[in-house]
């Protein structure tokens, strides 16, 4: 072949290859323009976190509206939902105090950042995070915030991962960056291991008590930890993503199923007698379960054939009855009271 | 034909002395750009990928990540073993581009399947398949760059490649917030255009990539012969061994030169002194380098770095890489591949030293990142270039494989060791070893590869001049030392 037929077959492969990477790309943001057919409905409103009686959750369904903040009825989860301008990856909030975590794409990398909202929605204060949002959580009292976040160190090539949880208090602004520096006691000995990660927070009512997943030496802790002592002790193993219930005598988590793989049983298990029960969903869950009351867990679970979207399930906290869809096209539930 | 043929410069003793001159002044050779244009545009479409995956695994498969930073360990032992394969097979087929072009290929195909797995299982297998792609075509593209070039000129090639392969990943991170902004939540979008780059990728290595590196062929440029056909290739690709290395291990690995490469030889060339010694010392090096993640960690960790700059520093360290690739090549032609070599561990050293002293400087991170990318400047290209001087040309391929290989894999279990050390000793004192090793190992590898003539004679005239002078002479392979005028360098 000579020189110009080969610039010539070139020119033709530029002209395919760059028609078929336009096309993708306009097909992929007309889509992200049009609700789907059959999804639910979804209006742009006003949500505050001081609404009673109503679940908020993230949107996503595809649309103008995903991954924005929207509101249900709490007692009609599949009616039409309303939603805010606020768009996040992961979002909890309590007693008017919501933190919002977002992740957009920058020029030169992600820009992710946690953001502290007041009951309107507003940003009261922004952190920026090292990594892509993972976990967070709000305490009862609405004092303290959490995140979790995984870290990724890029070479060419080589990417490893390691989570960051950071915890601020919303009343002084005092941010801990990193609960790694946190004293561990594991059976009673002081224990340190450059492998430690920290994730999957959950507050008690009394702003101080803590309980968190920790991750070290290929085996999950619960460990139950205080903000003001900045110390925590293991309680179990095999324990992932806990979340305290209302009352604060049990925690639901997911629990690996088989060492290394990635799949995770739901259950519950009571602090008192530390017996656990497996709750009536089989499939694997991979999500910090929210209480939406004392006997009742909602969580999130691939929705089926779609990627990036996800559905909310509920199922009752005692091991009987079986999981029911709540809400199509949700993320990161929250009651409101 | 002579003139233009720079490689055959071994029977004239005087030629030397203008063809240098000439050399400089020269351009570089289609082959490096083409393949340099190969690596770019297939970074990009790495990179694009790269950059998203995380989110999307995370965000939009739900998957947890930790088990797979686990998979990566199991990644570089995979590579490092495909890495020999590729070389060799490269070499016993005699087509460097069929085996560059397969790697290249599989790395292309497994952009579109990642949009098919979803969850941790399948996309680990096709992550995987991309690294034997990626370690496939990395040992006979770097041969095809060292045959394509004058021995004189394979510091800058290298260089010019290397440029332009992290001009590409620079790019792909820029491509992918495009795609994203124009279409939110799109990663079936990113993935696609990953993959149709990765397509023009393998096109222009099909068009514009000659087959077997010869010199004559791709000099010439814009005549066909160079990809016309494997018969054709290996003739001249053989002839130009006459103009490898003297040593006598060498010609008597080529008497067979009419017969396929056998696993064999490719074994022989261990015995080569030079290579063994280039390999060790690789080795040697990188089992004290303590990997690019940990040096962020580190920085960040030392130097008191916020969060939102996390990302970014290893940008830091691929600019200064970008800019200094081709001037340090260059430079390395110069005064000796090694020389340049050794001095890229000491400033990698310099950067340890900073770190483990931690003062209080605003500029400390730009420092270290600076040095850093010096470090990878003088090392990533010019450690193929001096292995490309000392190989001969019908094993080029499974030399490339072997020292990069060995220092592939000393700097995983590095890795390992200082995760390990970091555990039971915190940063400081891990850091603080690694640091010590890299002295002791880059004294001992000072030692070793001291320039002396080749061919085991005694290192002559090693006079004022020392190092430079002889090292020059000795990567300089195709000349013979008694008959190039030591004062003309």
């Amino acid at each position: 072949m000579t020189l110009s037929r080969r610039l010539l077959v070139l020119a033709l492969a530029v002209l395919l290859l760059g028609g078929l990477a336009a096309a993708l790309v306009l097909r992929a943001a007309a889509r992200a323009d049009q609700p789907r057919e059959g999804g639910p409905a979804v209006t742009a409103g006003e949500v505050t976190l001081t609404q009673r009686d109503r679940l908020a959750f993230l949107n996503t369904a595809q649309g103008p509206h995903r991954g924005a903040l929207a509101s249900v009825p709490a007692d009609a989860p599949e009616a039409p939902r309303t939603a805010s301008g606020l768009t996040c990856r992961r979002f909890h909030a309590a007693a008017g105090t919501g933190v919002c975590l977002s992740s957009t794409p920058g020029a030169l990398a992600q820009e992710n950042r946690a953001v502290v909202v007041d009951a309107e929605l507003r940003e009261l204060r922004a952190f920026p995070l090292a990594g892509t949002p993972s976990r967070a959580r709000v305490s009862p009292s609405g004092r303290f915030a959490a995140w979790t976040v995984f870290v990724s160190g890029e070479s060419y090539g080589a990417v490893f991962f390691s989570t960051r949880t950071s915890i601020v208090d919303t009343r002084t602004w005092a941010l801990e960056p990193d609960l790694e520096k946190f004293a561990v006691s594991m059976d009673g000995r002081p224990y340190s291991a450059a492998d430690v990660n920290f994730w999957g927070v959950t507050f008690a009512a009394d702003d101080d008590t803590f309980y968190a997943t920790l991750g070290t030496a290929g085996q999950t802790h619960l460990v139950k930890g205080s903000v003001s002592r900045r110390a925590v002790i293991t309680l179990a193993r095999n324990v992932e993503c806990p979340s305290l219930s209302p009352d604060e005598t049990r925690v639901a988590y997911k629990k690996r199923v088989t060492r290394g793989a990635s799949l995770w049983r739901e259950h519950v298990l009571d602090l008192r007698t530390l017996r656990e029960v497996p709750l009536a969903e089989k499939r694997s869950v991979d999500d910090q379960a929210v209480w939406l009351d004392d006997r009742t867990l909602a969580y999130a679970l691939p929705t089926d054939g779609v990627v990036d979207s996800t559905d909310l399930w509920t199922v009752p906290a005692d091991g009987t009855g079986a999981p029911r869809l709540m809400t199509p096209g949700a993320s990161s539930p929250t009651r409101l009271r | 034909m002579y003139l233009a043929d720079r490689s055959a410069s071994a029977p004239a003793g005087a030629k030397p002395a203008r063809g240098r001159g000439r050399l400089r002044a020269g351009a570089v050779a289609p082959a490096v750009l083409a393949l340099g244009t190969v690596s770019l545009i297939t970074d990009i479409s790495s990179e694009m990928v790269t950059a998203v995956l995380p989110l999307y695994l995370i965000a939009g498969l739900g998957l947890s990540p930790l088990g797979f930073g686990a998979l990566d360990g199991v990644y570089n032992g995979v590579s490092a073993l495909v890495q020999l394969t590729g070389g060799h097979l490269a070499d016993r087929v005699r087509n460097h581009k069929l085996i560059a072009g397969i790697g290249y290929g599989l790395s292309a195909l497994c952009k579109p399947l990642l949009l098919l797995a979803h969850s941790l299982g399948p996309v680990g297998v096709v992550l995987a398949l991309e690294r034997t792609g990626k370690g496939l075509r990395t040992a006979p593209r770097d041969a095809l760059i060292s045959l394509s070039t004058a021995a004189e000129s394979q510091g800058r090639a290298f260089g010019v490649h290397r440029a332009m392969d992290t001009t590409g990943a620079l790019l792909g991170p820029l491509a992918a917030f495009f795609i994203l902004n124009a279409a939110v939540g799109g990663y079936d979008a990113v993935f696609g255009v990953s993959a149709c780059v990765a397509v023009l990728g393998v096109v222009v290595l099909i068009l514009f990539v000659p087959s077997a590196g010869s010199t004559a062929a791709s000099a010439t440029a814009g005549r066909a012969g160079g990809d016309g056909g494997p018969a054709a290739a290996p003739v001249p690709a053989a002839g130009r061994s006459d103009g490898g290395p003297g040593a006598a291990p060498a010609a008597g690995v080529r008497g067979g030169r009419a017969g396929a490469v056998s696993v064999r030889e490719a074994l022989a060339l261990l015995r080569l002194p030079r290579l063994r010694a280039l390999a060790l010392c690789a080795a040697l090096l990188g089992l004290t380098t303590v990997s690019d993640a940990f040096v962020y960690l580190l920085l960040q960790d030392r130097a008191g770095i916020g969060e939102q700059w996390f990302p970014l520093l290893p940008l830091g360290t691929a600019a200064v890489f970008l800019l200094l690739a081709v001037p340090v090549g260059a430079l390395a032609d110069r005064i000796g591949r090694r020389t340049v070599f050794l001095t890229g561990h000491a400033l990698l050293l310099a950067g340890y030293g900073l770190l483990l002293w931690a003062p209080d400087w605003p500029a400390l991170p730009y420092v270290v990142l600076a040095l850093h990318g010096m470090f990878y400047a003088a090392t990533d290209g010019v450690l193929p270039a001096a292995v490309g001087a000392t190989v001969p040309a019908r094993l080029r391929a499974t030399g490339m494989a072997v020292v990069g290989t060995g220092q592939a894999l000393a700097r995983f279990g590095c890795s390992l060791a200082f995760g390990g050390a970091w555990t039971l000793w915190g940063a400081g004192s891990a850091l603080a070893a690694a640091t010590a090793g890299l002295l002791c190992c880059a004294a001992v590898a000072a030692h070793v590869l001291r320039p002396t003539a080749p061919d085991g004679a005694a290192p002559a005239g090693s006079g004022p001049g020392g190092p430079p002078a002889s090292g020059t002479g000795d990567d300089r392979a195709p000349a013979d030392p008694p008959r190039r005028p030591r004062g003309t360098r």
